[in-house]
Order: C-alpha cells, then sequence, then structure tokens
C-alpha cells in the first residue's frame, strides 16, 4: 500500500487548532497558600471551601507524582504554571447568549458547536466552560422545572453548599492521588449536578470545556449526585486551540448513585494532541470515578478519547450496593507521538455486582497505547461478574498497544472473563474498499468506525455522530 | 473497451506478466485460463490498480483513456469492478454501509446525487432476491464469518449494484460446491447486457458450462498463447495445460 498516502492523512493538520483573543484576567504562575486564598476569594467562597482547599494543598506538598504509567514525558515545573484564568466579561457575565461575547461564540462556531442552533435543535442544556468560568448557561427554567440542579461548580458552592459539603470528595478523597489532590487545591470551575429522588432527567446535560488561555492548567471540578431512582445522562466534550507549551489539565469527576440511580457519563474529548513531533498538546491527567452507593444502581462511562499529548485517565466504578452495575466504554486513539495510558477500576464491594468493560485501542503514528485495567472482587462482593474484551487497532508499523489487565478476585463465586485481541488495518482491506470507489481516507475512517461500533452505539444518539466525525479527524492522525 | 497493449508487470522484482495483449469489447465475455502462477491474478490485479504490481512496460486503454495512470478508487468509480478471489473480511463494518458507500463515491463522480436510504434498499433487496440471497445479509459485517459460497456471492451483490462496464472476476468458481456455482453463474449471466463487458479469470473449465463466454484466452508465463472460442476451454479440459505449455515453448 502507498504509505504517502496513508501518512498524509494521517498527517493532516488539526483543524481545531486557533485562539481566541480575549483578554483574561490570570493570576501570576506559581503555587502555594496565597494564591489559593486569592482563587478561593475571586470566587468568592465560604469559608469551609478555602479550608478544604488548604487542606488539600498541604496534603499535595507531602505527596509525589506517580510514575508507573506507561508514558514519558520531561518533568512539570508546578510553579511555572498559572492557576487561575477568567473570561474579562467574568465581573457582568452574561444572562443570555446575546449577551456573551461575539468572538467566544464564534470559537464555539470554528468548533461546530454553535451554541443556540445546537441547544434549540438538540434540545441539550449548555453549560459551556471557557477557560475557568461558565459563560453560558442555557435551558435552566425547564430543568428548574423537574427540580434539576445544573450550574456550575461555584455556583454550587454558594447555592447548595450543604450538597457540595456532604458529597465533595465522597468518592474521590483530597489525596486519593497527586493530582486529585493538585485539583482539591486549585480547582477553578467545573460542573454540579443534582438529581432528585425519582427524577428522570428530562434531557441530555452536556458541557463543553475548553482551555484557552496560553499557560493557564485547567482543573475542573465536576461532581454529579444522582438521588435515589433517578436517571441523567451527561456529556462532556473538549477541544483545545493549538499551543507550543503543554498545558497542564488534571480534572476530577465524582458520580455518586444512590439506590436505584442511575447515571451515564459520556466524554468526547479532543484536546490538541501536539505535532507530530509530539511538541505542544495537552497533559490529561484525569480522575473520574463513580460510586454506586445504593442498591441496584449503576454508572455507565462511556468515553471517546482521541486528543491530548499524554492521557492518563482511568474512570472508575466502585460497586458498593447489591446488584450495582458498572461500565465503561472506551475509544482511545493515540497518533503521531500521542501517549495514551487508560482502562478503568470495577471495584465490586457488594453482592451480585455486574460490571462490563469494553476498551477499543487505536493506534498510529509513533503513538502508544496501554489498557491498564483492574477488576478487583472484595470477599463479600458474592456472585460477582465481569466481562473484559480489550481490542487492539495498530495503523502503521512504528506504533504500539499494551495491556496491563489487573485482576485481584477474593471471592471463589466470581466469574471474571478477559478477552483481548489485535489486529491492524491490513493494505488488502484497504485495496478491497478502494477498489469499490472508496477513497482511501474514507475506508479507513469506516474500518476504524466498525471497530468503535460496540463504544458509539452506547453514547447517546446525537453525540454519536459528533464522536464519529471527531475519530475521523483524529484517525487524520490514527491510519498509517 | 480494453485494450491491453505489451504489457509487463512484477511483484517484488520478479516478473509475472511477460508481454500480454488483450482487447476486450462491450457485450463480450472473455475467459481468462491458465496453469497456477500463469499471471491471470496478475493480470486482474493489475488492471485494479493494485500498488504492489508494478507495471514495467507496455500499456493499458480504457474507454479510450490510459488507465495505469489512474488510482484504484478512480478506476472502480469510472466502472470497473474485481470479484475478488479472496474477498476480504472488515469486522464491524455492515455490508449495506460498504454497498451504499461505494455506491454513491460513484454516484459522486458522475455529478448524480446520492441514493437515499430507501431507494438503497428496495434495490439492494431487488438484486439479492434474484441472487437468491437473504436480505440479512446486509446487516452482517462485510464478509465476517461468511463461508466460501457467500463470500462469492457477496461479490457478485455488489457487482449488480455497481453496474460496472468492465466486470472481472477472479476465480469466482474456485471453492464452490455446484449449487453456489449454479447460483453465482446465474447472476452473472443476468449481468449480461450489450453495454458490459465481462472477463471471467477461472483456472477450470466447469465454470464456463454455466458461464459461456464469447472468447477463450489461455494464458502462460505471462502471455496469452491461445485464443479462440469456447471450445478451446474443452480442448485445454482435455489435454491438460502442459499441452499449452509445450505448444508455446514449441
Amino acid at each position: 500500500m502507498s504509505s504517502e498516502n496513508i501518512e498524509s492523512i494521517v498527517n493532516r493538520c488539526y483543524e481545531h487548532g486557533f485562539v481566541t483573543d480575549i483578554a483574561t484576567e490570570s493570576l501570576p504562575p506559581g503555587l502555594n497558600e496565597d494564591v489559593i486564598r486569592a482563587i478561593s476569594a475571586r470566587k468568592n467562597e465560604p469559608e469551609f471551601m478555602l479550608e478544604w482547599r488548604l487542606q488539600a494543598y498541604q496534603q499535595w506538598l507531602e505527596m509525589t507524582e506517580p510514575d508507573w504509567a506507561h508514558v514519558n514525558y520531561p518533568p512539570i515545573d508546578f510553579n511555572a504554571i498559572s492557576y487561575y484564568a477568567a473570561p474579562k466579561s467574568d465581573e457582568d457575565r452574561p444572562k443570555s447568549l446575546d449577551e456573551v461575547d461575539p468572538k467566544l461564540l464564534e470559537t464555539y462556531d470554528k468548533l461546530g458547536i454553535p451554541l443556540h442552533e445546537r441547544a434549540r435543535l438538540a434540545g441539550v442544556a449548555v453549560d459551556a466552560v471557557f477557560d475557568s468560568v461558565s459563560v453560558a448557561t442555557t435551558f435552566k427554567g425547564k430543568l428548574a422545572e423537574a427540580g434539576v440542579i445544573f450550574c456550575s461548580f461555584s455556583e454550587a458552592v454558594h447555592d447548595h453548599p450543604e450538597l457540595v459539603r456532604k458529597y465533595l470528595g465522597s468518592v474521590v478523597p483530597r489525596r486519593d492521588n497527586f493530582y486529585a489532590a493538585l485539583n482539591s487545591a486549585v480547582f477553578s470551575d467545573g460542573s454540579f449536578v443534582y438529581i432528585p429522588k425519582g427524577v428522570r432527567c428530562p434531557m441530555e446535560l452536556s458541557t463543553y470545556f475548553r482551555i484557552n488561555a496560553a499557560n493557564t492548567g485547567q482543573f475542573e471540578r465536576t461532581l454529579i449526585i444522582a438521588d435515589e431512582g433517578s436517571h441523567v445522562s451527561y456529556l462532556e466534550g473538549c477541544t483545545a486551540p493549538m499551543r507550543d507549551e503543554n498545558q497542564l489539565h488534571a480534572a476530577v469527576v465524582e458520580l455518586v448513585a444512590l439506590e436505584g440511580a442511575e447515571i451515564k457519563y459520556s466524554t468526547v474529548q479532543n484536546w490538541y494532541p501536539g505535532d507530530e513531533n509530539g511538541v505542544g498538546g495537552i497533559y490529561n491527567f484525569v480522575t473520574k470515578r463513580g460510586d454506586c452507593r445504593g442498591d441496584n444502581s449503576k454508572i455507565s462511562w462511556t468515553q471517546v478519547e482521541t486528543g491530548s499529548a499524554i492521557t492518563w485517565k482511568y474512570p472508575s466504578c466502585i460497586l458498593r450496593g447489591a446488584n450495582s452495575v458498572g461500565e465503561f466504554y472506551s475509544v482511545a486513539v493515540a497518533n503521531n507521538m500521542q501517549q495514551a495510558d487508560t482502562g478503568t477500576k470495577m471495584i465490586h464491594i457488594g453482592p451480585n455486582t455486574r460490571s462490563t468493560i469494553v476498551s477499543k485501542g487505536i493506534s498510529a503514528g509513533r503513538a502508544q497505547n496501554a489498557y491498564r485495567g483492574l477488576v478487583k472482587v472484595l470477599p463479600q462482593a458474592h456472585g460477582a461478574r465481569n466481562h473484559t474484551q480489550c481490542d487492539s487497532l495498530l495503523i502503521g508499523k512504528e506504533c504500539g498497544a499494551h495491556t496491563f489487565p489487573y485482576m485481584e478476585i477474593k471471592n471463589p463465586s466470581a466469574k471474571v472473563e478477559h478477552e483481548a485481541t489485535t489486529s491492524k488495518i491490513s493494505a488488502n482491506q484497504l485495496f478491497y474498499c478502494r477498489q469499490r470507489g472508496i477513497s482511501e481516507e474514507d475506508a479507513v475512517n469506516m474500518i476504524v468506525n466498525g471497530f468503535c461500533k460496540e463504544v458509539f452505539k452506547e453514547l447517546p444518539m446525537e453525540f454519536a455522530v459528533e464522536a464519529q466525525a471527531l475519530l475521523n479527524v483524529s484517525l487524520e492522525g490514527a491510519v498509517g | 473497451m480494453l485494450e491491453i497493449e505489451n504489457l509487463h508487470s512484477q511483484i517484488g522484482g520478479t516478473d509475472i506478466l511477460r508481454g500480454l495483449s488483450l482487447n476486450v469489447n462491450a457485450g463480450e465475455v472473455h475467459a481468462i485460463m491458465g496453469p497456477n502462477g500463469s499471471g491471470k491474478s496478475t493480470l486482474a490485479q493489475v488492471i485494479a490498480g493494485h500498488e504492489e504490481y508494478v507495471v514495467t512496460d507496455g500499456s493499458v486503454t480504457y474507454k479510450g483513456a490510459d488507465l495505469l495512470s489512474l488510482d484504484p478508487e478512480e478506476r472502480a468509480r469510472d466502472g470497473i469492478f474485481l470479484g475478488f478471489q479472496y474477498p476480504v473480511e472488515i469486522p464491524g463494518v455492515n455490508n449495506a454501509y460498504l454497498l451504499k458507500a461505494a455506491m454513491n463515491a460513484k454516484r459522486k463522480h458522475l455529478g448524480l446525487e446520492e441514493i437515499d436510504a430507501f431507494e438503497f434498499l428496495k434495490l439492494a433487496k431487488e438484486r439479492m432476491a434474484m441472487l437468491g440471497m437473504d436480505p440479512k445479509f446486509l446487516n452482517r459485517g462485510v464478509n465476517e464469518g461468511f463461508s466460501g459460497g457467500e463470500k462469492k456471492r457477496n461479490e457478485i451483490l455488489q457487482m449488480a449494484m455497481l453496474e460496472p462496464s468492465l466486470a472481472i472476476l477472479d476465480e469466482t468458481d474456485s471453492g464452490l460446491d455446484i449449487d453456489a456455482l449454479k447460483a453465482v453463474a446465474e447472476g452473472v449471466n443476468s449481468l449480461r447486457t450489450p453495454e458490459r463487458a465481462i472477463v471471467l479469470v477461472t483456472h477450470y473449465q466447469r465454470l464456463l458450462d454455466y458461464i459461456e463466454p464469447d472468447f477463450v484466452h489461455v494464458l502462460s508465463e505471462g502471455r496469452i498463447v491461445r485464443s479462440g472460442d469456447k471450445s478451446l476451454a474443452l480442448e485445454l479440459e482435455d489435454k491438460g495445460y502442459d499441452w499449452v505449455r509445450e505448444a508455446a515453448n514449441g
């Protein structure tokens, strides 16, 4: 097969690389207690929140950066990062989209996210995070009618402090890991969702994150609580402008599902992965965890990870309640010099808990893609079941796929299955498609989308198409 | 429609075709026969544009224009169809999707609108009924877990949907039991039209009992050494390929 052709597809430029010129009020680089106090003060936070941050900071100081992931990068200078940036319009937050800085809207347009159109046509409530502060929130009224709270984390701290105090850090404790501690100390903003008892959230909740200020680490904090018998589907999507310096992103997402509740959390991640030599790109060190706290609860993670220079991410489920269900569906693409170490942890604590893991890793260029998964069955988890399917697709000769499955089974009645495959897009497959008139690029996209189908079908309908398109763009980096 | 002049081709540095010439006109059915390694499949691959086969000399003209400068997908959109000897499996991509993408690539090339989903389904079901295929085929992965006969039938279905000007069927009969062979042959026969040329590449005469060729060519060591009508195939069956080799060398 003509390797030049494939390379040209692979090397197509990142289309979402641009910077919107909006003045930002950033803190100078560096991290100390004063910086944390300044962040908290700017957000006008209550005392408990500041205390929480300061304790996290103290804990972070005692921790060391983890080095066990299958990734390589130069040491990060945490004092060279600015820990807060907000668009100028912060003091005078827009009440509607008309009041939003047109340049901002233009940015969303470039990303193919015409916010109001999108919201209107798709019936999606969008809480868009631009840099660190939410600038547009829609459909609040409709959600309020159902009793659903969907707001920025900062707002939640003011308006629902009792919920924040009760649940913040209850799934991912401050000192859970180095980056979780850092996030707990300096988190800027994020989303807060509360679904009351028995309520089925009337629409998909969606947040678009975007990193836009140079040299600013972005530390999102998301907390979703599904009260008894409730149901919510949440989508997180990201895309970042082109950058020369690595940007650190260390988010924490906590999900709590009480008895009979169900949370579906879908992620489409398309951050700048760096150029073909690995220069620039986002470092994505994320802690995501869901707690099936009540009996018969369910948490489902679906992720399509196409961006970032380095991804370090293991959305996990703690299956505490009896009969609770955890799911993890993942497509992870690594191209050029991208490095991905991603997977999940399923911790079976309650009896008859079930988990499903479907991981599709795609490697191209010189990328390294690792699946790392833990299935842990504790002694009291009678009748626990897990099925893991872990498939790797290689494109080209210089990339790598790695699988690190860990299993700790402490209950003899548990049933745990693990299946793994590795395949390549063959020259014969491409020729076959081309002989049918389909271009090489379309053929690659078609084959890769076929490979990922099991995961895509788990995405909310309106986002499945978008995810496919995104995959194609990234597979402009994923095929060779 | 197709004029091949003194074609030389190699793969991995080994010469396979050594001065092959052949003319195929619209409405004709040609059978290319020959022993293993004589270059039959290479000819099919070169016409389709497989890049591993390097053309070192000669020319191929299709519909009056140089064919060899075109990419495989351009040739396909321009009406060249290769029925593969070993159709590849593409897991997860469903048959209907591939077929529709292929049809639309061609339609786009011809300046036509994309076929709509209902029209496509109707046409596909019609053609599948003609070939005695279960409509469930459409929703299966491309050739995924298909039997040998199903794969070959699927190739003919693609041909029926894409309506090529020139169809080259590479060993379409290999690995088929008699019922499958008959079904495939009926499918091909139903696609014989005055506008369409068909080239059958086959090792055995058996297929020609069901698809009657207008011309039979015998390939040996990369050249056509004998051409004739269908009686040549019978003669070949009778005397074996050694006879041709000797004739060629003698």
